[in-house]
């Protein structure tokens, strides 16, 4: 297949043909990508699947998933005096408990968007070499398996270079604990998973296996084209609808993900981080899922350069966040879904970044969604 | 004198930078005016040195008035530069509107120690696309702030268009039935400047398309009976200067997704940094809506423009949700199209 042939129109009418043939019984499947989410809105996956598949978001969105906690902390560290922040363009809106890095920017913080670790890694090498500087270059270092990597390697870097100016304040996630969680309460409802394809490219698909097998939940490892997101539910749809049931772990995004991964990104990862237990915005806290620090790169921990107050925060009421990041509820179930919670006055963390799923249904909201067709005034 | 022959003078030195003086309003401030801007573009309003411009009005059309203001960075760009983004963006608010461009004012704001050499360069750069546009400058302000309290230099232009008699433009004239036609690619300006700014190289560049409408808009006004509205939609993109037509005339606008021309690298640049091509900004396109039995003719009317080689009609207004952009998409399915939230912020992953 062609890289062009992904968006193939009569490729997605064929698919969707061969998966409203074997559907008999509603299905729920989960996909926990912000990238799968965004593709499924943006070219109206869910409406060309029969009105029995339904369609869940997992937390599937690191900017959703870092806990408010974090967020405070990342805006005293920026609010602090010769501190460079260096994040992520789409951290900037999250709410925080007060205010977000936006605010903390336009009152003077020195926050600036990286699209890379080594963005930050050589902007603190630039300063290292300035005479007279002092100023401290600080990565807000976020994502999942997918980024990981790249932190890692700015700090093993930094720590070649003996780089004193260089920290991170880290909040990596990794997605197979927190899917351990969402299928572990009874009442999850889910039936199916999409695996996102570009974790399992970097992590290899191993531990996949075994939620598949703990939990009797069959997986595909899936991609982020309409062809691929429909070759995900396809293959979900024929394992789910077999009889007998033979769940397993399918690669759909044969093409890019293979089983072992990426070994030098994982050497790179295992060489500079550790487990630990993580908070998860909207999910609590989940054992062993998220990475810090090992001991010999503690000096690039900004938690411990900085001294860090940390409040422990409450998310705003109205706000169901924490339902949509388990899949139970889909967004526009939320009271405050488009009136209270927008873009422009996000309530929960879904709702800021583009791959939130939030956002996503906000920004892709199909027709029959559209709480606000009579209403006389625009959202 | 053709443009082919304007040349940009540059001085001798490049080490001369701008100083607070030069806005002092005393000798070095005449000397800039005198060997940079008159060098660049001189109109007999300037060379009469007086307070304010007076213009001769021998017409009985209206006048059109617009001003903005620029900050983009980087100040040069594949495509063009602030100089000629700073005439370009005002002509094209006045060409769509239906004037013909007659004459600008430009202030600039510098900021100690901005290179000389450079600031002349923009001037230049300036002096080639007003005579491009046929408008002459004809009022102009400079101010230095401190250094460290601007960025290089930032630039407002504000400029005057005669609207022929009865020609009467707006979302009002709006039916249901009527066509959507864009001048060709979107996303190109907006792409061009954060590939820039990021660092992220693309093959082939990404350039701008910062470029003047004003001939564009002439052809359409003086042959198409049928023109409703004409916009450039700038920053927002497309999608913002839809919505704004589809809210003021509250009609829905439907388009058609795969119709829409995005240049393949722009594409690919948009779908790095997450972002969303529709909401990117253009700086020479143009989206007029005509009379359906205007369309055809309206159509080789933006094709045979050198601009609009890639014309096309990209979707129909209709009644169906009031107020509303619809994005039809390849696959069949629908979509709401929402008026873009704030800046651009590229995602992480």
């Amino acid at each position: 297949m062609q890289a062009t042939d992904f968006g193939n129109p009569n490729h997605v009418a064929l698919l969707v043909q061969q998966i409203r043939a074997k559907t008999t019984r509603p299905w729920t499947i989960m996909e926990v990508c912000g990238g799968q989410t965004h593709a499924i809105l943006r070219y109206g996956i869910d409406q060309l699947l029969p009105d029995s598949i339904r369609i869940v978001h997992g937390p599937g969105c690191p900017v959703c998933v870092t806990p408010i906690e974090t967020i405070d902390q990342a805006i005293q560290i920026a609010s602090t005096p010769g501190v460079i922040f260096c994040t992520f363009g789409d951290m900037l809106r999250v709410p925080g408990s007060d205010g977000d890095l936006m605010q903390a920017k336009s009152r003077g913080a020195d926050v600036r968007i990286i699209h890379s670790p080594m963005e930050a890694y050589q902007l603190a090498l630039a300063e290292s070499n300035q005479t007279g500087s002092n100023r401290q270059v600080v990565l807000f270092a976020i994502g999942f398996e997918t980024t990981a990597p790249a932190t890692a390697m700015a700090i093993r870097m930094a720590k070649e270079k003996n780089l004193d100016c260089f920290s991170a304040l880290v909040c990596h996630v990794l997605v197979p604990p927190a899917l351990e969680a969402i299928f572990s309460d009874e009442n999850h409802g889910i039936d199916g998973l999409l695996a996102a394809g570009h974790v399992c490219t970097i992590t290899g698909y191993h531990s996949y296996d075994a939620i598949c097998n703990r939990f009797g939940i069959p997986i595909a490892i899936t991609g982020f084209e309409p062809v691929d997101l429909l070759r995900g539910i396809w293959n979900v749809v024929e394992q789910l609808e077999s009889q007998p049931r033979n769940d397993r772990v399918v690669n759909v995004y044969e093409h890019i993900a293979t089983i072992q991964g990426n070994a030098h990104a994982q050497q790179t990862v295992d060489e500079v981080f550790a487990l630990c237990d993580q908070t998860w915005r909207g999910i609590g806290i989940l054992p062993q899922s998220g990475l810090k620090l090992k001991e010999k790169y503690a000096l690039y921990d900004a938690q411990k350069r900085f001294s860090i107050r940390s409040d422990r925060s409450t998310e705003a009421s109205p706000c169901r966040a924490a339902d949509v990041l388990r899949g139970k509820i889909r967004p526009v179930e939320c009271p405050a879904f488009g009136s209270l919670c927008n873009p422009g006055n996000p309530l929960g963390a879904p709702m800021v970044s583009n791959e939130g799923a939030c956002a996503a249904y906000y920004l892709y909201q199909s027709i029959k969604e559209d709480k606000s067709q009579d209403l006389e005034v625009d959202r | 004198m053709s443009l082919q022959d304007w040349s940009c003078g540059v001085p001798k030195s490049n080490s001369e930078t701008i100083t607070l003086s030069h806005g002092s309003g005393g000798r070095l401030s005449a000397k800039l005016i005198e060997e940079v801007f008159f060098k660049h573009y001189l109109s007999p309003e300037l060379s009469a040195r007086n307070d304010s411009a007076v213009l001769d009005w021998s017409s009985d059309g209206r006048v059109a008035m617009s001003t903005d203001a620029f900050v983009i960075q980087p100040l040069e760009f594949p495509g063009g530069d602030i100089g000629s983004l700073s005439v370009y963006g005002t002509v094209n608010d006045l060409a769509v509107q239906g004037a013909k461009p007659i004459a600008l004012s430009i202030a600039w704001i510098l900021e100690e120690g901005f290179p000389l050499s450079q600031l002349s360069q923009l001037a230049c750069s300036i002096g080639k696309a007003a005579a491009e546009c046929s408008v002459r400058i004809v009022a102009g302000d400079t101010k230095v702030v401190e250094r460290g309290r601007g960025h290089g230099c930032y630039i407002t232009t504000t400029g005057i268009g005669k609207v022929p008699k009865g020609l009467d433009l707006g979302p009002s004239q709006i039916k249901a039935g009527d066509c959507i036609l864009l001048s060709g690619s979107i996303g190109d300006h907006g792409m061009a400047i954060m590939s820039q700014r990021t660092g992220l190289v693309f093959e082939p560049i990404l350039k701008s398309d910062c470029s003047p409408l004003h001939t564009m808009a002439k052809d359409l006004i003086e042959n198409i009976p049928g023109l409703r509205v004409m916009r450039d939609p700038t920053r927002g993109g497309i999608a913002a200067t839809l919505n704004e037509l589809a809210s003021s005339s509250r009609l829905c606008f439907q388009i058609d997704e795969a119709r829409v021309p995005v240049r393949a690298q722009v594409k690919s640049a948009c779908e790095l940094l997450g972002l969303d091509p529709w909401i990117v900004a253009n700086e020479g396109k143009l989206i007029a809506i005509v009379a359906p039995e205007s369309l055809q003719a309206a159509l080789q009317i933006l094709r045979n423009h050198p601009l609009g080689s890639q014309a096309c009609c990209i979707g129909q207004v209709t009644q169906e949700y009031r107020s509303r952009v619809i994005a039809r998409t390849a696959y069949g399915t629908q979509r709401i199209v929402p008026m873009p939230e704030g800046e651009l912020l590229p995602r992480i992953c």
